[in-house]
Parts: structure tokens; sequence; C-alpha cells
């Protein structure tokens, strides 16, 4: 619902650029305020539903309060981000193989505890609903819609035969531990492992 | 700089961290100086609201509850 101001019609196209400017120059000048930007950068490790929840959780609001939140996807953390559709994925068996004991994709996550064949997100899923909580595919385009960057793990797409045609679009370029070390390290970063 | 709403954002019912989510999307749209109402049912938001203005140097510059709905009036920075 956006309820609509009536147009300034009093202000003239003058005063109009100066208040611009005035603007662009004190977001500058906010910009530039001591300490580079707040930063927080997640090691998504896990796939599971109860800590891939968190880790989308921390960076939508991350992102929403004005830091630049990154988003690392390694091991078992980058199959969500396998589009949903996918079934199979992998060039040998045995990549196949995991594939079919791990399905792929953000709307198929298990529980790390409590799984009990699917009832455990079953259950989850339906208290999700009632008490109106985001799931996972929502949080991640509310996440990809505020620019949160996510930055899949290059050794993990290698060794689960992963191709960039297999993930959800809008990924960073895959990246390797040097890369998200030096995140880490950076002035004014949070860092989790999740 | 009116006193009016500029834009609504209406967060009943939804958990963390959507009433915030949806508040900053909103603001995106909303020139620095004019206000942006939310409303939300999340006990949490009060919080959050407070933490999310301090971050982000917005400012909270109405608050209320009533029957169980908290709105912030919020003034875009």
């Amino acid at each position: 619902m956006t309820t609509e101001t009536a147009a300034p019609a009093a202000i003239d196209a003058d005063a109009e650029t100066k208040l611009t400017e005035a603007i662009a120059a004190a977001s500058q000048a906010e910009a530039s305020t001591p300490g580079a930007q707040r930063q927080l950068v997640i090691i998504n490790w896990s796939g599971e539903y109860d800590k891939v929840m968190p880790t989308l959780i921390m960076a939508s609001v991350a992102a929403a309060s004005g830091y630049k939140a990154q988003v690392f996807l390694t091991f078992w953390g980058l199959l969500p981000f396998v589009k949903d559709e996918k079934r199979i994925t992998g060039e040998n068996w045995m990549q196949k193989m995991l594939s079919t004991m791990q399905r792929p994709g953000i709307s198929h996550l298990k529980m790390s505890k409590m799984n009990f064949l699917g009832m455990g997100p079953w259950m989850i899923g339906k208290l999700s609903q009632q008490y109106n909580v985001a799931s996972p595919k929502e949080l991640l385009e509310a996440c990809q819609l505020m620019g949160v960057e996510f930055l899949p793990c290059q050794m993990t797409m290698d060794m689960f035969g992963l191709k960039r045609e297999d993930m959800i679009d809008g990924l960073g370029e895959p990246v390797g531990a040097a890369t998200v070390l030096e995140l880490m390290t950076e002035e004014r970063t949070a860092s989790l492992f999740i | 700089m009116s006193e009016a709403i500029h834009t609504t954002v209406d967060a009943k019912g939804l958990s963390c961290p959507m009433p915030i989510v949806k508040t900053a999307q909103a603001a995106k749209n909303v020139p620095a100086g004019e206000l942006i109402e939310v409303l939300a049912t999340d006990p949490g938001s009060v919080k959050d609201f407070a933490a999310w203005t301090r971050s982000t140097g917005n400012a909270i510059v109405e608050q209320s509850e009533d029957g169980g709905v908290y709105r912030f009036v919020i003034k875009r920075a």
C-alpha cells in the first residue's frame, strides 16, 4: 500500500536539482565516515533446513540494515543453491548417487535433527505456515533482492560435478578459501560459520 | 518535507526477519525526509526496528501499540 504525496509544484527545477545534489553529498558523507561499510560474511557449510534458515535470515537482515552481506557456499551448503528442478546432478555415478541421497535445491532441505524420514521437515513446514515464517525459498529471494552476494566454492562445485547451469541464477563467481579469508579479516566484519 | 505518510508497510502477521526486510525494500523507494509507516504484530519488532534504525540512520519518530499491532513511523534518512 503506497500513499503518494502530491507533487511539490512550488519547488522549481533549480531548487530540486540543488536538493538532489545535497542529498547525494550527504549520502556520500555517510559512506565515507570513519571505517569502511560494515560487513557480514557467512560460511554456509550445512545444507540442512535448520542451518540454512539462520544463514538466510542473518544475510537478509544484514543487507536490509546496510551491511555488505556475503555468503560463501561450501560443501553441503552449496547443494541448496542448485536449481530446485534439478533432480540428478554430477557427471560420474558417485556424484549422481550423492544427489539422490541428498536432493539438491532450496525447497528440499532436510533437518539436522529429527528428520524422521521427512516427518520433521513436514511438521516444521506446517508450523512455519501457521506462524507465518517465511520459507527458505522466500528468504533466498529476499536475500537476492536485497543484494546479498552468494559465492559458490569452486572445489565443492568440482567435487559434486556441479556446473554453473545447475545453479540458481544470480550467484557470484566461484571462489576459494583465500578469497573468503580476505573477506573475513576485513575491517568492521562479522564472520559466521554455519 | 511533508508530514504525511509516504509509504505504509503492512507487516502484520509476519515473523522475523520479514518486517525488517519488507521495510528496507520499501525504504528504497522513499525519498529522504519522508515518512514510512510500519504495522507489525511481531513483538520482537520493537527491539528490531530500534536496532535497524540505528544501523541505517533512519529515525523512529513515532511508536505505539494498539491491540497487539505495533506501529512505527520512520523518517527516511
